[in-house]
């Protein structure tokens, strides 16, 4: 492998042999481009790997705006604005830990890295609660789901979506616990410096991503109808 | 090859105004608007979005093709949603006066 | 100069010789090969249920298996040849291995996702495989609710967990793909320089992007429903199961797009080869390859003229499955009038890529009969449509993928094919072909449905042609098989530009070397500048 660098040509700059170039690009630029570049597509799949529940639940709504309401009103609305308060405090403490990195502050980073996973933490452990309520309530779709009223039908087909997508998004979450995990340690490593620090920004743009699922996701199912439009 | 660095005052902004809107959100939903509780929920939701990406993800500060990305998928997401709900919402439309209503399955009358 | 060409020394092939330099390898050309190896091995395993279907079609009774396995069979012959062959034949085969040598780089932008590719895909496939052969799957590869969710007692959620552990392989194929075309192209290479088969890797995965991930939730829905008995698309609690087709066409419509792009990009690179000129109207192509990925998502409940959407829409979805249809005619206009006066050189290539405008054609055509909702109301579910999707499919998919594995086959390992052997298949297989499915076109305007084990039998003396041509189709492929085996051993050397070819690829030796270009390739010409070259050939 070594003979294949000296075909690379002389680029002299600082960044020629920089210990974090990959072999194939030219400069840390290019490869830093790349890899936003990379994150931002993948992030497009995921716009569109939720956006079929999406569609589910529009219809869906759209088709039963009462067993919508009735069901949402199920949800308890103080936990999800703490939820969502969370959620977004993780953004800020996230994009703080990405600044940090940005401008050589260590043990900044690391700092900002584990508030982040424990306000993730905190999001996880408020929805594992919410669960189970649901569970004791046999909301959980399948057979043992009781709903009263006429709107038990569509009340399942709400349930569903609603564990649909937030089981998808705590599934995402838990991935995103774990990635945050290996740039902390990475931050705690001295790793990152001003010229390098991509991983702990891609790490955060799939967080904030995530944070934005929630935000949809709040009003989509804990607010549909908390003013009794059809009580 | 550093990107932008935002001050932190940036994000100490946008932060505060996330919060704002969410209580907003929240205390909006309480009152009976009719048919906009959900367009204004929305928009809430859209608009505390765009903060983020702009600003958190640094969307604002980022090359054209970037953004092309971003608008991409939502493009995209809303042919999703739009085009499908052209069949559901034309269902039960007729195709000639005292005529047929298309299958007709799945019509709903709130 | 005449000089006689020699193997050169040292190529991405022999520089390392151990399995794990094989299974660990990070080089997007032995990548390339690895999927090759996957690839056929599912080609042979999807032809291996087409043979056993129409052996059973031959005659017109249900005597030859059950109606159940006769379920199965035309299931998994879907779900192979969709998901494990002609999504990704042509781009994670000829676009891995080709893409970066085409831009001048020396990899793909994640060589190390490339590498995972790879193994998400074989993992899906050995995992589909295992569901198929532990029971199998009956529902047809379209997976529709309700019987799928609720009635079959097959192996439903195993086969799609398979499709979507793969469908991952794909989505990061794309992103890599994509991202190397933005980011790693040589220097003066600008996007108007660009080879066709750049810009139609590019458009495919733009498809691959925005698509995948729609029948992944689709498919995870529907594995959850099963499992879980979450119904979002059962009736009895007030779902829809034609939402399930909605979401699952979402993507499997544009998913033909991804099957045919490539191979289109690869005619243009054997078109303008073969005729020695550059492909007319080059600016047209280019963009009509973006047309048709974009166009591709407008127009998928086409599928679902029948399934009871309401008449309105399907109106829309018609007038707009008209529309896409125009940027694949601009291509087949624009290849025309590339041949018109140009230097025909009838080289094995040039005669799959010949055969690929042809069929393509009838296929495309065909594609505007079903696309009208009066005929495609009387059209669905027989056998017009499944001679309409082969024709393209195999008919062009399949021709494409051979026309440009013939043309970069020296390339990629150094060693030329018997021509005549070549010639002789793609004539074979030409010939097979049409025997197969040109006689479905027929039984379907006669009525007779897709997906039936027994069959009126009025209609025996077509399904007997249907399945000679078969028969006479494996023969053409297995040759192909074996003279290109045969290259590797007895084929003689290549030499960096066999075809005297423009491209940034025969720039290089053949095979490549590990890291593709000794020194950095700068780029100062359009593609396809044969004008300005006399090479005499043939």
């Amino acid at each position: 492998m070594a003979e294949a660098l000296t075909a690379h040509g002389d680029h002299g700059g600082p960044h020629a042999h920089h210990p974090d170039l990959q072999h194939h690009f030219d400069t840390l630029e290019q490869q830093h481009e790349a890899a936003t570049l990379g994150m931002w597509l993948f992030l497009i799949t995921e716009v569109l790997f939720f956006g079929g529940l999406f569609l589910a639940y529009m219809l869906y709504r759209v088709w039963y705006p009462v067993a919508w309401a009735e069901a949402s009103r199920e949800l308890d609305i103080t936990l999800g604005a703490f939820n969502t308060a969370v959620l977004i405090g993780s953004s800020l403490t996230m994009a703080m830990g990405v600044r940090a990195a940005q401008t050589g502050k260590q043990r900044a980073t690391v700092v900002w890295i584990l508030l982040t996973m424990a306000l993730g933490l905190v999001f996880l452990i408020v929805k594992y609660f919410e669960y189970k309520e649901k569970f004791e309530h046999h909301h959980v779709p399948g057979v043992n789901f009781m709903f009263e009223g006429p709107q038990a039908g569509p009340a399942q087909i709400y349930f569903s979506l609603y564990f649909l997508m937030t089981g998808l998004h705590a599934t995402h979450m838990i991935i995103g616990f774990f990635i945050m995990a290996v740039i902390a340690w990475m931050a705690h490593k001295k790793r990152f410096t001003p010229e390098w620090y991509t991983p702990v920004e891609i790490s955060g743009l799939y967080w904030h991503f995530v944070d934005i699922v929630w935000i949809f996701l709040f009003p989509l199912l804990y607010l549909v109808d908390r003013a009794g439009h059809f009580a | 090859m550093a990107g932008h660095i935002s001050p932190k005052s940036t994000y100490y902004a946008i932060f505060a105004a996330l919060m704002v809107l969410t209580a907003i959100t929240v205390a909006v939903a309480f009152v009976n608007l009719g048919s906009f509780n959900f367009p204004v929920a929305l928009g809430i939701a859209i608009t505390k979005a765009t903060l983020v990406i702009l600003f958190f993800m640094h969307a604002r500060y980022s090359s054209k093709l970037t953004k092309l990305f971003v608008g991409t998928a939502f493009f995209f997401l809303a042919i999703l949603l739009t085009l499908t709900m052209t069949d559901y919402l034309s269902r039960g439309m007729k195709t000639y006066p005292g005529g047929a209503a298309g299958s007709g399955y799945g019509v709903r009358t709130p | 100069m005449a000089m006689s060409i020699t193997q050169p020394r040292v190529d991405y092939l022999n520089h390392e010789h151990t399995l794990a330099s094989w299974l660990l390898t990070k080089d997007h050309k032995r990548i390339g090969i690895l999927y090759l190896l996957v690839v056929t091995a599912a080609f042979f395993v999807g032809g291996l249920f087409a043979t056993l279907l129409r052996l059973e079609l031959a005659t017109p009774a249900g005597d030859y298996v059950a109606a159940d396995t006769y379920n199965k069979l035309f299931t998994m012959h879907g779900v192979t040849m969709v998901f494990f062959v002609l999504i990704p034949a042509v781009p994670t085969i000829l676009g891995n291995f080709v893409l970066p040598l085409m831009l001048g780089a020396k990899d793909v932008a994640f060589p190390k996702i490339n590498l995972l590719s790879w193994y998400i895909f074989t993992t899906g496939f050995l995992f589909t495989v295992y569901a198929m052969v532990s029971g199998g799957v009956d529902t047809g590869w379209t997976f529709y609710t309700p019987y799928s969710s609720r009635a079959s007692n097959t192996n439903v959620m195993a086969t799609g967990l398979g499709v979507f552990i793969t469908g991952f392989s794909s989505i990061l194929t794309g992103l890599n793909f994509m991202v190397t075309i933005h980011r790693m192209r040589a220097p003066g290479l600008t996007w108007f320089r660009l080879p066709l088969f750049v810009w139609a890797i590019y458009a495919t995965s733009l498809v691959q992007i925005l698509g995948t991930p729609v029948i992944a939730i689709t498919v995870l829905a529907l594995a959850i429903e099963r499992f879980l008995h979450f119904g979002i698309f059962d009736a009895a609690l007030g779902g829809d199961p034609v939402l399930f087709q909605h979401m699952f066409w979402f993507y499997s419509h544009p998913a033909v797009y991804i099957m045919i792009l490539p191979p289109m990009g690869a005619i243009s690179e054997v078109i303008a080869t073969f005729s020695r000129k550059t492909i007319f109207g080059y600016s047209f192509v280019a963009f009509s390859s973006l047309a048709i990925a974009i166009f591709g998502f407008l127009v998928w409940a086409h599928h679902m003229f029948v399934s009871g959407i309401s008449v309105y829409s399907a109106l829309v979805f018609s007038f707009l499955t008209y529309a896409v249809a125009i940027p694949s005619a601009i291509k087949v206009f624009n290849w025309t009038a590339t041949l018109y006066r140009g230097a025909i050189w009838l080289q094995a290539p040039m005669m799959w890529a010949l055969a690929f405008i042809g069929l393509f054609l009838i296929g495309g055509l065909t594609g505007i009969f079903t696309a009208s909702l009066g005929i495609d109301v009387h059209l669905h579910d027989t056998y017009f449509v499944v001679a309409h999707f082969h024709f393209i499919m195999v008919g062009g998919a399949i021709m494409g993928y051979f026309a440009g594995l013939h043309y970069w086959w020296p390339k990629i390992t150094g060693r030329m094919y018997s021509d005549i052997w070549a010639k002789v298949a793609a004539i074979i297989v030409f010939c097979g072909f049409n025997l197969t499915f040109g006689p479905q076109f027929i039984l379907g305007y006669l009525g007779m449905p897709r997906r039936y084990w027994a069959y009126p039998p009025e209609f025996q003396t077509l399904n007997v042609l249907s399945s000679a041509g078969a028969s006479i189709l494996a023969v053409g492929y297995i040759l192909v098989g074996i003279y290109l085996v045969a290259s590797l051993f007895w084929g003689k050397v290549a030499g960096d530009n066999p075809w005297h070819a423009t491209g940034l690829e025969w720039t290089t030796q053949s095979p490549p070397l590990p890291h593709n270009f000794e020194t950095q390739p700068i780029v100062t010409e359009d593609a396809y500048e044969y004008a300005v070259r006399e090479v005499k050939v043939g």
